[in-house]
């Protein structure tokens, strides 16, 4: 350890991995809905998705967590996204293909892709 | 970076090692592997959480689930329903986090309310043996900080102004103590850590180091720096295997990393760092004899002055703290002193730590700040007396330290209060009694503690902790007199003054704190020849009700000794002077007919 600056870089590239540890709300929260009408319209493909899209741009901060049956059956897989203290954004009918725009749209850019949204669907 | 959707802790500590952890995170990862999980997944054994009744247990992130007792045959469950589907496992979750049909964050359960974490902040938290997850939560920052921004004056100037004070139970300013030190001009000097717990139902230090060594080592790098020294070990028991392990991975990373060695943060600081084990006596605790330990002599005191400060290892200028001392060293470089003074007590400033114990629902592992009472960690955090049983007394500092009994129950625990009324800090140890203790019989078991770790270097502690035993013997064999409590009482004080070390001056406290609140005990031992709580077996009696005695003879059938005899359908008697009060009549009666006096 030469530097203050070796340790930080450090401290860097572990951290975004961690934070979902801290008991503290300023993350991003992706939740997927994975009952069996989830799952069975390919929920899981979505999650995968999501979780290699985030790796891929080495996003801290965003914690993917699955739940249960939202409700709406017939619009699944859906996925919920939460930026810290907003209301929540509810993407309706996603697929892998979606995945990528809504990360770096609404993730990165904080731009709800509206066209995905329950919104439009309905 | 690996994106990892979720974190499943396990507690590694010891007390869930050995309630089974390892081959629950082993089934944990072939479960993941079979679902195909194991890439998103990540399994980390961690420290101990603290809750160490409910082990084995683990907290699945990003949810916090914290889910208690689990058994390897539930792992399948968690796996395919939790973490596969994203079903939290209801029936495993620790109840007090379920409210109505929501989940509670684990800061809001009662265990952890009052809690605040900065000795055990990283303890089941981070992995112990992955130095970056130490860095992640700001590791090594603070000697970094000490280092390139602050002079060794600065350093302890800061500790000082903390008001930091020992935690192995003496209480001795940290900041005073390294100043000492640091005042010698010696070409070597040394800094020392105790992790000799020894004290009967302690284990802090061995949960700080197993869930967090690296803490430990960066307060010793940062001692090193303010006094002087670049050599330091650390004094640790053999029989806390996790703890050594985990302590030498971390000491190993820290050296392949720099954090140790020479020319550390590229100053001219080196420091290095060696783990001395100790075989487990007592005295070694003390620190002359654990100083002489590691200078590989036989564990002995010997007389202050000089202190170690002045002549301590090999003769050289040496400072020793305890585990949860250091502990807390980069919390205050980092947060600074001032934020430090805001917690506690107005001389006792900070949190401390207590392994509670004994007679108490949750067992386990707390941190609250100084000034907390005793009612507030024994009936808010440790859950209460388990089975509607009344609160007698807590014994706190082990076999040096006294008990404080009920009506003391809302003293601020500090130095300060502690010792005022007979008791001290000790290293932590809180061990809870209930009305089914008796008091002579505590104070005899700490006595047999204190006989068997005698050093026995000096006269006053090797021969009068043993003359005192006997007394407390012949007290509880109903053989006692009312001038043998007046005889008690005087030993213990001339013990206290003329022993050599720590271990014989305090040795007699568990008697005295016990005859100061308890004395009528005492004093119904020798008078009326009972003991009230029916410990004592010399003076306890078993007895047949004869208006509940149906005669069915089951207990004089059951009596090993026959002192048992009777008609059968009529009322059953105990030979008293026959009887060796097992037990075997009373636990075997269908009737409820026998009772203990």
């Amino acid at each position: 350890m030469k530097s203050l600056a070796e340790l930080q870089e450090i401290r860097n590239r572990t951290i975004g991995n961690l934070t979902m540890r801290k008991e503290e709300d300023d993350a991003v929260r992706v939740v997927v809905g994975m009952a069996t009408c989830g799952i069975a319209a390919g929920a899981r493909p979505v999650m995968s998705a999501f979780v290699e899209e985030i790796a891929k741009r080495n996003l801290a901060n965003v914690t993917v967590a699955q739940t249960g049956c939202i409700g709406v059956c017939r619009l699944e897989p859906i996925v919920e996204v939460t930026l810290p203290g907003q209301d929540k954004v509810t993407y309706v009918k996603m697929s892998p293909e979606k995945v990528a725009r809504v990360v770096a749209e609404h993730i990165v850019n904080k731009q709800v892709v509206t066209e995905y949204t329950i919104g439009a669907a309905e | 970076m690996d994106m990892v959707r979720a974190h499943v802790l396990c507690c590694g500590g010891t007390g869930c090692t050995s309630s089974g952890c390892e081959a629950i995170i082993k089934e944990m990862e072939t479960q993941l592997a079979a679902n195909g999980l194991e890439k998103e997944i990540k399994v980390i054994k961690t420290g101990c959480f603290g809750l160490c009744a409910l082990g084995p247990v683990m907290i699945v992130y990003p949810e916090g689930c914290f889910y208690s007792r689990v058994q390897v045959g539930d792992v399948k469950e968690i796996v395919e329903e939790h973490l596969l589907k994203g079903r939290i496992v209801k029936r495993l979750l620790y109840q007090e986090t379920i409210e109505e049909d929501n989940i509670k964050s684990l800061n809001e359960v009662d265990f952890y309310k009052k809690q605040m974490r900065i000795a055990l902040r990283n303890c089941g938290v981070i992995d112990p043996e992955n130095i970056d997850e130490y860095i992640a939560f700001d590791g090594y920052k603070a000697l970094g900080k000490c280092l390139t921004e602050m002079t060794s004056e600065e350093v302890i100037e800061e500790i000082k102004k903390s008001g930091l004070r020992g935690r192995g139970g003496g209480g001795f300013p940290t900041g005073l103590k390294w100043q000492f030190a640091a005042a010698q001009v010696n070409e070597q000097k040394y800094v020392c850590c105790n992790a000799d717990e020894g004290d009967p139902g302690a284990f802090m230090d061995r949960s700080i180091l197993e869930g967090d060594p690296h803490a430990v080592i960066e307060a010793m790098a940062i001692a090193g720096y303010a006094i002087g020294a670049n050599q330091g070990y650390v004094y640790i028991r053999a029989e806390y295997p996790i703890a050594v392990k985990r302590l030498q991975i971390a000491i190993d990373q820290a050296k392949e990393y720099g954090l140790l060695g020479n020319n550390i943060f590229g100053t001219d600081f080196s420091f290095d760092l060696e783990i001395r084990l100790g075989a487990g006596a007592f005295v070694c605790g003390e620190e002359t004899a654990l100083m002489t330990s590691i200078e590989g002599k036989r564990g002995e005191p010997r007389p202050r002055p000089p202190f170690p400060a002045v002549k301590g290892l090999w003769e050289r200028p040496t400072i020793l703290n305890n585990v949860e001392t250091y502990a807390n060293i980069p919390q205050i470089i980092n947060n600074g002193a001032d934020w430090f003074t805001t917690i506690g007590t107005e001389k006792s400033k900070g949190t401390k730590v207590f392994a509670l114990g004994g007679k108490i629902n949750n067992t386990g592992l707390v941190e609250v700040p100084m000034g907390t009472t005793l009612r507030e960690i024994v009936e808010e955090i440790g859950g209460g007396i388990p089975n509607g049983k009344k609160f007698k007394a807590a014994q706190t500092g082990g076999p040096s330290g006294g008990c404080i009994p009920a009506h003391l129950m809302d003293t601020p625990i500090d130095y300060d209060s502690l010792m005022a009324i007979g008791s001290m800090m000790g290293s932590g140890g809180l061990i809870v009694m209930d009305e089914d203790n008796c008091m002579v019989d505590i104070a005899k078991f700490f006595l047999e503690f204190t006989v068997d770790e005698s050093c026995g270097k000096c006269t006053p502690c090797r021969i009068g902790t043993r003359r005192l035993l006997e007394l407390l013997t012949k007290i509880t064999d109903g053989k006692g007199t009312m001038e043998d409590i007046d005889k008690l009482e005087e030993l213990c004080y001339s013990i206290k003054e003329s022993s050599l070390c720590g271990l014989g001056q305090t040795a007699p406290n568990p008697v005295l704190s016990t005859l100061k609140y308890f004395r009528e005990e005492y004093e119904a031992h020798v008078r009326d020849k009972v003991c009230p709580a029916g410990v004592c077996k010399a003076l306890s009696k078993y007895i047949i009700d004869p208006e509940k005695c149906k005669g069915c003879s089951l207990c004089a059938r059951q009596c090993p000794v026959n002192a048992i005899s009777g008609e059968i359908r009529s009322p059953f008697v105990i030979d008293q002077d026959k009887c060796i009060k097992c037990g075997a009549c009373m636990s075997g009666c269908k009737f409820g007919a026998i009772y203990k006096k």
